[in-house]
């Protein structure tokens, strides 16, 4: 069970936190990891809390969803409020700054996630897919190759561009987020 | 006498003479008029008995199939039209005929009635409509007329009845018709259109129950039924030139429409086709 | 074949086409909705037919109508829909038509809560519609054993004659996991048997050869009745009290005759454990988590993963916890299969681990009900 990362990805309804673990999930499988990914929300499609849950090992994956998440995204304040302190010591929590005001530690990576998002591919709802891009990118937790790849298998018709130039802002951001945290 | 025994010979090849007669239904009752009726209907149309399934929910009316020897099935109660779905879909080129009373057509099985006229899948609907629960004992039905009583409205019904026919025409169905048990010739006519339409045929077969609807409102012997659906009934042409009035408590006989519409099972076979091409 | 990401739903509905499904009618309801949605644009490809009823009732009756046509039939639904569809399995065991049934279970009763998982329709599974009759249940733990026991409840249900339900839960339906595809050829499919009579001699309930007779669809010249009331050999509604008997011994016996087949189990670290885990479904993934997690701490613990919950493994469990003094059975519902397990164990020994909110059983409950035994 040693080899065992866990993501969690939550924010409201209708953010696509359910769609980016998919996503996630699908770039594990391309790098030949074994995946599990696994989602809970309100029986709404729009509004009220959702999260999705990606876990990610080399061997077995037993218990589907996480236990102590090795990495947090958070697109609400709810979400923030309810799961960024349960982040495991030395993890990686993000906050998309343009949704959450405060923050319960200063050790995660505040960023304007929306507002990258409606920079970079002109759409706010493509936070998520920044998201994965930094995420990715600050972890490696998997190859940004799969991860385009599987942007461009998962992304809805019609979208791929969006979301692959979301995907290579997030990107650049953790790029840029290593060189100031060095 | 000639042509009597003519049409004897007809039942006879089609009944199951392996199942124990007589039938479960009272002497007098019209349900069995409605049997002979489509036996003819079919033996007129030349229909293979292996093409032919006949369906049934529950109450005196279910029981039909068990007595005919086509591919029969005594399904639950209000539920036959559906059973009848799955088979016409995976049988399209099967006749699906489905025998119901009233309760168990426009009761417990209104949903499935009304879906199945919509869907215009092509079943033959029969419907025996004695305006009660026989088999029960003659409590309120959907048909039941306001102010008769019932066994579970013994100060009278204060529900108004459905209008099977009007109710299939507006519900979508291809071809709708009524008659009675009294009107054996007209309804066997009805019932050969009906097989032979396409699409959701229709018959409501206007009949009576004298051991218990007849009974409790003292409408006397099944003969005085009879003639009652003879004198309370007229053509849906007569009907046309009388006043609300004048057709009130009058039955009207005819066929309601008679109309092309696409065929359910037919436009899977286009949906199939579709669903091919594009994954080629 | 290679690895790729599938939802349980998705595997579900294309474990139905390994099958041989080829008719599929339902209502929509959350968590089962996606296997209709696939089914609908997978069906007519492979020239079945899927048909959307205006209810759970009319979709059981069509699955019915379109089995007695010939055609391997399923519905998928989830508690609400389940138990609308009651009253027609009663009819499928009745009449012994194949027919299999998915429910998804979520979080009851009623409405409760529909994206929430559940183990809450176990007995209903069981127990749902009136009367005595037997039933097979299959319950899968992941993606790819979704896919497996999808398959092997359409032959199940095809060999033995039966209605036969895919009990998953809404964690198993929903999940999307890593799975490699079985290759085509190594599916094993059961066709339906036929009858070697011709048809003046057929009979639809002849027990004379053996306690499943062939069942010949509607339309190839064998005509005969079918009927949800107590009948004969030929199907024909019977008031003789030995022929109803004769109908209930029957169906009950081939079914029990044929355990070693239908009684699907994985077992783990039995022989010597001190305490045995039994779970099933998602569930299982907990307690497989709780039981690794107690085995480095040096315990010594069985594990016994039920894939077939009804009929109840008897045997296998009367065998696996005979010498021990500890059986934990955890559950995502009040207690239920653990029941069959007190029943047939001693009920002091078992323990039972219990959640009702819509989560899963957490596998650090599971591990504090193992150490409170060996400790």
């Amino acid at each position: 069970m040693g080899d065992r990362s866990e993501v969690r990805l939550a924010g409201t309804g209708g953010q696509g936190a359910i769609l980016a673990g998919i996503i996630l999930a699908d770039a594990a499988v391309r790098d030949g990891k074994n995946v599990v990914q696994t989602q809970s929300y309100g029986p709404e499609a729009r509004g009220g809390a959702s999260r999705s849950e990606v876990v990610i090992s080399d061997g077995e994956i037993d218990f589907p969803k996480v236990l102590r998440p090795n990495v947090t995204l958070c697109m609400s304040q709810e979400a923030c409020d309810r799961y960024a302190r349960q982040t495991v010591k030395g993890g990686v929590l993000i906050l998309d700054a343009d949704h959450v005001v405060r923050a319960p530690t200063t050790h995660a990576v505040r960023l304007p996630l929306t507002t990258l998002a409606r920079q970079a591919a002109g759409r706010d709802v493509a936070a998520n897919v920044v998201a994965l891009g930094l995420l990715a990118g600050l972890t490696g937790i998997v190859s940004h190759e799969s991860l385009e790849h599987a942007v461009r298998a998962r992304a809805p018709k019609g979208t791929t561009d969006v979301n692959l130039k979301a995907l290579a802002a997030g990107r650049e951001a953790a790029e840029r987020f290593k060189r100031e945290h060095r | 006498m000639r042509a009597q025994r003519t049409e004897s010979r007809v039942h006879g090849r089609y009944l199951r003479h392996s199942k124990e007669f007589p039938n479960i239904w009272c002497a007098g009752c019209g349900i069995g008029i409605v049997l002979a009726a489509i036996i003819r209907a079919v033996d007129g149309l030349q229909l293979d008995k292996n093409e032919v399934a006949m369906l049934s929910g529950i109450g005196c009316t279910g029981r039909m199939p068990v007595y005919v020897d086509f591919n029969t099935m005594h399904t639950t109660h209000g539920r036959a039209l559906a059973f009848a779905t799955g088979l016409k879909m995976v049988r399209p080129e099967m006749k699906v005929l489905v025998v119901m009373g009233d309760g168990d057509a426009l009761a417990i099985g209104g949903n499935h009635f009304i879906h199945a006229a919509r869907r215009n899948i092509g079943l033959t609907a029969i419907v025996v409509n004695n305006a009660t629960y026989g088999m029960t004992g003659g409590q309120s039905s959907p048909t039941t007329p306001t102010g008769v009583r019932t066994a579970t409205a013994p100060y009278g019904h204060i529900e108004q009845p459905f209008p099977v026919a009007e109710l299939a025409v507006t519900a979508g169905a291809a071809f709708v018709a009524r008659s009675t048990v009294f009107h054996v010739r007209e309804l066997e006519q009805y019932l050969s259109q009906a097989i032979s339409k396409e699409g959701f045929a229709v018959v409501e077969v206007m009949s009576y129950c004298h051991t218990t609807l007849g009974r409790l409102n003292r409408w006397g012997t099944p003969a005085e039924m009879m003639r009652r659906l003879r004198d309370d009934s007229l053509t849906l042409k007569r009907a046309e030139s009388l006043s609300e009035a004048e057709k009130q408590g009058k039955i009207v006989r005819g066929v309601f429409v008679d109309r092309d519409l696409p065929e359910y099972t037919q436009l899977y076979e286009r949906v199939i086709e579709r669903a091919q091409a594009e994954r080629v | 074949m290679p690895a790729r990401l599938m939802q349980g739903d998705e595997a579900c509905a294309e474990g139905a086409l390994a099958g041989g499904c080829r008719f599929f009618a339902g209502y929509p309801i959350t968590p089962a909705t996606e296997i209709a949605e696939i089914l609908a644009r997978r069906l007519p490809q492979v020239g079945g037919k899927f048909i959307q009823m205006e209810d759970e009732i009319a979709s059981m009756a069509a699955v019915i109508g379109a089995s007695i046509g010939g055609a391997k039939a399923m519905t998928a639904t989830s508690g609400p829909g389940f138990s609308l569809m009651q009253e027609n399995i009663g009819y499928a065991a009745m009449a012994e038509i194949p027919c299999v049934i998915v429910d998804v279970q979520r979080l009851g009763p009623s409405t409760g809560r529909p994206t929430s998982p559940s183990q809450g329709d176990v007995m209903q599974a069981r127990w749902g519609t009136h009367g005595d009759h037997p039933i097979i249940a299959l319950s899968p733990s992941s993606v790819r054993e979704t896919l497996d026991l999808t398959v092997q409840a359409f032959n199940f249900s095809e060999r033995y004659r039966t209605p036969v339900i895919l009990l998953m839960d809404e964690v198993v339906g929903h999940m999307r996991e890593r799975v490699e595809l079985p290759r085509a050829e190594t599916i094993k499919r059961v066709e339906r048997p036929v009858t070697t009579v011709p048809p003046e001699w057929y009979k639809p309930y002849e027990d004379s050869v053996s306690d499943v007779p062939p069942l010949v669809p509607f339309g190839e010249g064998y005509r005969y009745h079918v009927t949800g009331l107590h009948h004969d050999e030929r199907g024909c509604p019977t008031d003789h009290l030995e022929k109803i008997q004769a109908w209930s011994d029957r169906v009950f016996r081939k079914i029990d005759s044929s355990l070693s087949d239908i009684i699907l189990y994985e077992e783990d670290g039995i022989a010597d454990a001190n305490v045995l885990v039994i779970a099933y479904g998602a569930t299982a993934r907990s307690a497989w988590h709780a039981v690794k997690l107690a085995r480095e701490r040096g315990g010594k613990i069985g594990f016994l993963k039920l894939k077939t919950i009804w009929p109840f493994a008897e045997e296998v469990v009367e065998h696996a916890a005979a010498r021990l003094h500890h059986v934990v059975v955890p559950e995502m519902n009040r207690g239920q299969l653990v029941l069959e397990v007190e029943r047939v164990v001693a009920r002091n020994k078992v323990h039972r681990v219990n959640r009702t909110d819509g989560e899963m059983v957490h596998p650090g409950d599971i591990l504090a009900a193992i150490e409170e035994r060996i400790l």
